[in-house]
This record gives C-alpha cells, sequence and structure tokens, in this order.
C-alpha cells in the first residue's frame, strides 16, 4: 500500500503539500503517483523566481514509461527547487517525501483548506 | 499531476502510437481531460469478470494468476490485461541483459498452417520468402516477416516456423490478431488455396530471455535439454507438450516456450525456482528498443511502407516471378525515408512523435524511452533518405530542441552498448 503521511496534504492530482510555519509551500509528489509512474529517470523543475497561476503545470515527471506534469497547488512564486533530487531522479521513487521538488510563496487568497487531508487522499487512491 | 492520463497515454503510446507529449498539446494541460480518455485503469479490471466481453475488454492469458502473485501492476494490453512491471522495470531490464527474466507472451496469438497449398500461399502471403526456410534445410527454422496490403502498409509483423512444406507454425500480435486472422482467410479464399489455418488460443507463450536464460530454463526442465542444446538461434523443435524455439524480441540468447494453457503455471513456478525474474511489458519495450527491434502499430502500421520502417531488408523480390500482396505498389513507390536510431545528448526523454530536424530535412521520432544499459535517452526516427548515421541533429521536446546524434541500429547486443 502508498504510504500518505498524516502530517500532510494532498491535491486530486497527486501532489502532496506541506505548509510551512513561514506560510510557503513544499510540494511534491505522492507515493502512490510514484509507484503507479515507476522508475524516475528525469525531472524537469521550473525556475526559481517563477510565477505561476493556480493550478499551472510547472514540472515534469519522466519515467522510463511516461511522461507526466506536476501542478501548482495554488498561484504564486516559486522560490526554491530541489536541485539535488533533480540530479538523482531515483530518489523520488525511493522516498517521495523526501523528494520534494519546489517551495511555492502562495498568493494572499490561496485557500489552503481547500487541500485534501490524508484521510482524503486515501479513498480517492482507493477509488481509482 | 495527471496519474491515470499519464498511464492512460503510456498504454495508448504502446498501442496506437499516441505519443503522451501529443496529447498534452494538442488538448492543453487540463485536469478535464481524464474525463475524456477511454477507461484504461490499473485497478479497474478486478471488477471487470463478472461483465460481458463487449463491456470488458481484458482478457487474461493461464497466467493472470501467476501475475498477481508476483505483485505485478497490470494494464490493459491491447484488450489484454497483462503486467506492466512487477518492481523496478529498470530492475527487470538489467535482469534480462545480465542473467535471465521471463515475459508472459500468451496475448500473442499462434497460428497452425496445413495444407498442400502452405507453402504457396505464405509465398503470396509474405513479403520475406518463406523459401528461405527450406534451402537453410535447419528443421524448426523461423523467419521474421511484414504481411502487407496491396498498397504496401504494413498490416501486421509476425514470426514464420517452417516443420516441412505442408506445416508452418505463424505467431502474430496481440492487438493486431482479429485482422490478421481476417485477411489470411479472405487470401486463402480469393485465390481458393489448399490450407488449413488454426487459431491456438489454447496455447502459451513465455519468453525466457538473457544469457543464463537457456541454462536456467534446462535447470526448470531438465528433459528439454537433450533436445534444444542444439537448437541454432532463430529456430525450434517441438519436444513433448512444448514447442521450444531459439527466438526472442530483446536482442539477448534465450527461447521462446509455448505449450497448453494448462501446464503454464507449472513452467512459471518452475522457472521462478530456477532464477529467472518475471519482466514486464515495460521492460520488454525497452529491451525491443535497445535491440533496434520494431514495435508494430509504433514504428510501422498499414499506414508506412516496411521499406521506410527500416524493413527492407526483411522484404525479398528476389524471385521476379513471386507475386507477394504488397510487391507492385512497394516497386512502384521506393523508399523516401529511413529509420536510424537517435541517441539524446542531454538529460530528458525522447518519445514517439517527436519532430526531429536533419540539415537535410525534417522527420519524426517513432519511438523513444530511457536506455537502461545506455543510461541515456534513445529513439527510432523516420528522417530523409539522405540522412546517414553519426550526423548531429535536434529533436524537439516540449518545444525546445535538444541536440542529438544517428546511430545505426542497434543500440545494444548480447548485452553490450554498440552506441
Amino acid at each position: 500500500m502508498s504510504k500518505v503521511p498524516s502530517e500532510l496534504k494532498y491535491t486530486d492530482t497527486h501532489e502532496w503539500v506541506r505548509l510551512e510555519d513561514d506560510g510557503t509551500l513544499t510540494v511534491g509528489i505522492t507515493d502512490h503517483a510514484q509507484e503507479a509512474l515507476g522508475d524516475i529517470v528525469f525531472v524537469e523543475l521550473p525556475e526559481t523566481g517563477r510565477k505561476l497561476a493556480d493550478k499551472e503545470g510547472c514540472a515534469t515527471i519522466e519515467s522510463v514509461k511516461a511522461a507526466s506534469d506536476v501542478y501548482t497547488p495554488f498561484a504564486g512564486e516559486v522560490i526554491a527547487v530541489n536541485q539535488a533530487m533533480a540530479d538523482a531522479p531515483e530518489s523520488i521513487n525511493a522516498d517521495a517525501y523526501a523528494a520534494w521538488l519546489f517551495k511555492l510563496r502562495p498568493a494572499a487568497n490561496a485557500d489552503t483548506a481547500a487541500l485534501l487531508d490524508a484521510a482524503a487522499y486515501q479513498s480517492a487512491i482507493a477509488e481509482e | 499531476m495527471l496519474l491515470s492520463f499519464a498511464l492512460a497515454a503510456f498504454f495508448k503510446a504502446m498501442l496506437s502510437s499516441i505519443d503522451v507529449r501529443e496529447k498534452f498539446s494538442r488538448t492543453g494541460q487540463n485536469q478535464k481531460i481524464l474525463h475524456l480518455l477511454p477507461s484504461i485503469c490499473i485497478h479497474q479490471s478486478r471488477h471487470m469478470s463478472h461483465s460481458s466481453p463487449a463491456s470488458n475488454p481484458s482478457l487474461q492469458t493461464a497466467l493472470h494468476g501467476a501475475h498477481l502473485a508476483a505483485g505485478a501492476r497490470m494494464v490493459d494490453f491491447a484488450g489484454w490485461h497483462m503486467p506492466v512491471n512487477y518492481g523496478s522495470q529498470i530492475d527487470e531490464h538489467h535482469a534480462v541483459r545480465r542473467d535471465a527474466g521471463m515475459f508472459d507472451v500468451s496475448h500473442m496469438l499462434a497460428l497452425d498452417l496445413e495444407g498442400f497449398d502452405s507453402t504457396v500461399w505464405l509465398r503470396a502471403l509474405l513479403a520475406n520468402d518463406v523459401v528461405r526456410l527450406a534451402r537453410a534445410n535447419v528443421p524448426g527454422k523461423a523467419l521474421y516477416s511484414c504481411m502487407l496490403r496491396e498498397d504496401g502498409g504494413v498490416i501486421d509483423d509476425l514470426i514464420v516456423y517452417r516443420f516441412d512444406d505442408s506445416r508452418y507454425r505463424i505467431v502474430v500480435n496481440a492487438g493486431t490478431a482479429a485482422k490478421d486472422v481476417a485477411w489470411m482467410r479472405k487470401h486463402i479464399a480469393g485465390h481458393g488455396f489448399n490450407v488449413s489455418l488454426t487459431e491456438r488460443r489454447d496455447l502459451a507463450m513465455l519468453a525466457v530471455q538473457g544469457p543464463k536464460a537457456r541454462e536456467k530454463t534446462w535447470l526448470a526442465l531438465p528433459g528439454l535439454k537433450t533436445g534444444s542444446e542444439a537448437l541454432l538461434p532463430f529456430s525450434g523443435a517441438q519436444i513433448g507438450d512444448i514447442f521450444i524455439g531459439r527466438t526472442g524480441y530483446t536482442g539477448e540468447d534465450g527461447f521462446e516456450l509455448t505449450l497448453p494453457a494448462a501446464q503454464a503455471t507449472a513452467l512459471w513456478n518452475d522457472l521462478l525456482n530456477a532464477g529467472v525474474r518475471p519482466c514486464g511489458l515495460g521492460a520488454r519495450d525497452t529491451l525491443r528498443l535497445e535491440a533496434g527491434m520494431n514495435l508494430y502499430g509504433q514504428d510501422m502500421d498499414e499506414t508506412v511502407s516496411p521499406l521506410d520502417s527500416g524493413l527492407a531488408w526483411t522484404v525479398d523480390f528476389s524471385d521476379p516471378d513471386r507475386a507477394f500482396s504488397g510487391r507492385a505498389a512497394l516497386e512502384a513507390h521506393p523508399a523516401t525515408h529511413k529509420l536510424l536510431g537517435v541517441v539524446l545528448e542531454e538529460r530528458g526523454v525522447l518519445r514517439a512523435h517527436m519532430p526531429v530536424f536533419t540539415s537535410g530535412g525534417t522527420g519524426e521520432t517513432t519511438s523513444g524511452s530511457f536506455s537502461p544499459t545506455l543510461e541515456k535517452s534513445i529513439a527510432f526516427a523516420r528522417l530523409p533518405l539522405h540522412t546517414h548515421d553519426g550526423e548531429k541533429i535536434e529533436v524537439e521536446i516540449r518545444g525546445k530542441r535538444l541536440p542529438a546524434r544517428t546511430v545505426k541500429l542497434p543500440f545494444v547486443r548480447h548485452g553490450k552498448a554498440l552506441v
């Protein structure tokens, strides 16, 4: 079974989101997503400083078998990207929750309460 | 990330050459697309066994239970519920390059051909000439061939084994099996040939591939050793219930074993105990790509000539009196393109249908993936006829042109990188 840590929030497009104390968000893809994609061999990250629209596709993950886009949960600005992860893309397969992709400073109107909690995401993937 | 979308597109890409990226760009990055997609889903088929064949396209091979027991991720492939990977598909790939792996290929269809006109009929049906098999004077010798429409388009690629002049076995792709059989039957009836064609859905097929494949097969089936030790590459023999061919789709040595479906699980378990690793369709695709072997529906189909698909070597024009289906069209329309290998020089992953730019014109990738052996992305591309290997080219990935180079196929053979 895929892991769904209770301290994180989730999107229905299989990103995990950590709400940091300073109001920024850390984003990655879920364990369920990495398992479905299989061996990940390439990750294209957004540039630091890029302004994103709500739900905009901003990163691409390529496994051996498929390419898939990653969506920002909210509009905002990319304030950091995980270059170490991009240099070793298989680290997402090893631990999807350690291998974050980017950090976002969300726009003021970001409704973080709309994100799924672990239980809701768990049932969303059980239905798939 | 649009997970179901990514996976669904992958299966489609394997079947009908619609690339993940192409669909992205055509439709935009919109979550709503999920609802428009065919309902190809990894878990769905669990609930499907109750429904009728019409609403349930997922057929199961005799090894279905064995795949689930081995922890397979199952996908719908050409209407069959098949394993795409069991764990890491890269590890499965390496197992075949370095040791031994096995694939359930029972979704493919074996056809037995019998009758006085068998040889004459095959010579009229196939672009390659089965007379080569008789000349080789090796019982059970196999031939790879395309079956062409009259206009030269490729209906399917297949393997034909010759037992004698009146008896052959043909193995065709799963996704094309129904139209292949219909074409063959029409061709037989149209010419009044005395041949009978029997679909052998009662059989299962297992490919055991890798440098240790033969040794481990004999460990699992000691009784097969005497009869199969002397088998030359690309030939096969019937030994008791098992037809054993020294053939495959990986660029490695090995066997393809065809046997009564009821015996398949026992053989699978014996091979597991002999240390043969289960491998899914994912590894099968990267192995055949490295080995420079075409995939029907992707590298060629009914809309392209075999001469533009790297398959000229399989079309035999040498007998001027052999009027095989498609011959006149191929002679009237010589090749306009060639199929070459492409190695990406930067990080990224090549997929099918990416635009390719050469100094002498443009082309398109037909298949692409990540090569676990080369640890780079590789592809096949249909390029202008005068393109040669070793040329610097560019491939467009998501709107960006990245440097690449053309190479001769294959990329890898018998575990060794050739590029």
